[in-house]
């Protein structure tokens, strides 16, 4: 279980950021950009519980 | 009934409510110390904040020179992670305890009350900021003018929706400050990483609109503005802007949980990630604004604006839980200070207290809208309480003054305190009011100035109390 979130959490840091600096390099669209990132989101809050435990 | 008295009757109250207890009144005991990374991502998450949003932007308004958020904000928070890892995590590791609990050994019950008053207001305004930026998230959600948003220059709530906005969002702050520390560290750990991904986002976005990747040429103030902040006030604005937390000890509440002095470093994730490359993103946001709309910069453009247009749903969601993070401790160290005032109320009466006065100040922009100011002041006033626990902690055996003062005389007001507390903080307003000294030059030379008369009126009290015992 830990090792899927692990996937998805940095899945969703990389939805979270590359798709940014791919509209800064005029590679995709900004509506894409802001599509992306918000499944990102989603996601991040999803995995990070089962992924990043507290000591 | 004296002071010890008084704190033995709350011991007896917070053994018998243990398992509600944070130790707010005891050392921490060894099975309670957490690991590192529960410091990295809550400083993290409580550095990359709401507020970050508004600095940015507020640099930009004073006509920061590039050179000066480069090379100003790097040399500043270094000096800032120095502090809390040489000072705050040194004395939190040896003692154990709160600031408050910590303040009443050395200058009794009733001082710390004043004391308390003071700092569990000023961390309510600070908070009452924070739901200010995050209010703004909720315009950008109703139709264009549904909600009015405040500027650069707003003081005063822009309308009912405004009022009804802050109102929801501090609440939820609230019950979620109410959960205690283990909760604010997860949610704080939990968001970070991601908080910080859309900080870069934003830049990045930015940089594709204005289509430019010199970032130097852009943080660069036009020909002709006003600089109204120096590179010498930049680097004290971010040494300073923590000023309470650091050399002011409001963190022994949270540092007296760490296990070693050396998580005094995870303040660097805050300080870097957060003071650093976020309030560097968040200046950019508002360099759009003006460069391709016309934005007037004095005046500003709100966050969740700003955000939105750059990206999207997830920046508002950001700028929420931002705000969260950084509100969320922020409520939870003014519950407790409202706890050392009063400690016959429970934590959970003293942080609805809290959160109260946080939704009343977030409704109002003006402390939002004035943060670099109000955060200088803000160490202004506190900082120099914690001057007074270093010269307890480090120098009171060497220097023959007594450790613990207040505590060892059963003493509930130790005049020597509220002298070198009030004095240099009264010069320093004076200053500030009068000959318009920048805020964020004031906590240094008030801390030291209250740490030499703390040590000198101590010195003196207990030679005329060895004078009449002979």
């Amino acid at each position: 279980m830990r090792t899927i979130a692990t996937c998805l959490g940095l899945a969703a840091l990389a939805g979270t950021i590359v798709p940014a600096v791919l509209f800064m390099l005029h590679a995709v669209p900004l509506d894409t950009v802001k599509s992306i990132m918000l499944l990102s989101t989603i996601v991040w809050f999803a995995a990070a519980p089962f992924w990043m435990k507290v000591a | 009934m004296n002071a010890t008295a008084a704190l033995d009757a709350t011991d007896t109250d917070t053994s018998t409510s243990r398992a509600a207890s944070e130790f707010e009144r005891e050392r921490v005991p060894e099975s309670e110390l957490k690991g590192p990374s529960a410091f990295w991502g809550m400083y993290a998450g409580e550095h990359t904040a709401g507020t970050e949003f508004m600095i940015g932007p507020l640099f930009v308004a004073w006509g920061a020179s590039a050179a000066g958020l480069v090379f100003g904000l790097f040399l500043g928070n270094l000096l800032a992670v120095l502090t809390w890892r040489y000072l705050t995590a040194v004395i939190a590791c040896d003692e154990r305890l709160t600031l408050y609990y910590k303040m009443e050994k050395i200058a009794g019950r009733n001082l710390v009350a004043i004391y308390n008053l003071a700092n569990g207001l000023l961390f309510c305004f600070l908070a009452g900021s924070m739901i200010t930026v995050s209010a703004t998230a909720v315009g950008p959600l109703f139709p264009a003018g549904a909600i009015e948003m405040p500027t650069f220059d707003s003081t005063m709530p822009t309308g009912p929706a405004w009022i009804v906005s802050c109102i929801v969002i501090g609440a939820a702050m609230t019950l979620v400050a109410l959960k205690g520390y283990g909760v604010i560290a997860q949610m704080g750990h939990y968001a970070a990483p991601w908080m910080f991904f859309v900080f870069l986002a934003c830049a990045c976005v930015t940089l594709g609109k204005l289509d430019t990747l010199d970032v130097w040429q852009l943080l660069t103030p036009p020909p002709g503005t006003e600089q109204k902040i120096s590179f010498l006030g930049i680097v004290f604005f971010s040494w300073f802007c923590n000023a309470a937390m650091h050399i002011g000890m409001a963190d022994l509440s949270v540092l007296r949980f760490a296990r070693k002095p050396t998580a005094g470093w995870a303040s660097a994730s805050g300080m870097f990630l957060g003071h650093y490359v976020a309030w560097i993103c968040a200046a950019l946001l508002l360099v759009y604004w003006v460069r391709a709309h016309g934005v007037d910069p004095t005046k500003g453009k709100d966050p969740g604006t700003m955000v939105d247009d750059a990206v999207g749903w997830a920046g508002l969601i950001c700028v929420i839980i931002a705000g969260w993070t950084t509100a969320n401790p922020t409520i939870y160290r003014a519950g407790l200070a409202f706890q050392g005032m009063l400690p016959g109320i429970s934590r959970t009466t003293a942080t609805l207290m809290a959160g109260a006065l946080c939704i009343a100040a977030g409704i109002f922009p003006a402390f939002a809208m004035n943060l670099l100011s109000f955060v200088g002041l803000y160490g202004t006033v506190l900082a120099p309480v914690g001057a007074i626990i270093v010269v307890d902690h480090f120098l009171a055996e060497r220097l023959g003054i007594p450790r613990d003062p207040a505590e060892h005389a059963g003493s509930t007001f130790n005049v020597n305190v509220l002298l070198a507390w009030l004095i240099p903080v009264a010069v320093a307003l004076y200053c500030y009011q009068v000959h318009h000294v920048f805020a964020s030059y004031l906590p240094l030379p008030c801390a030291l100035a209250c740490g030499f008369l703390y040590y000198l009126l101590s010195k003196w009290s207990s030679g005329r109390a060895t004078a009449a015992r002979t």
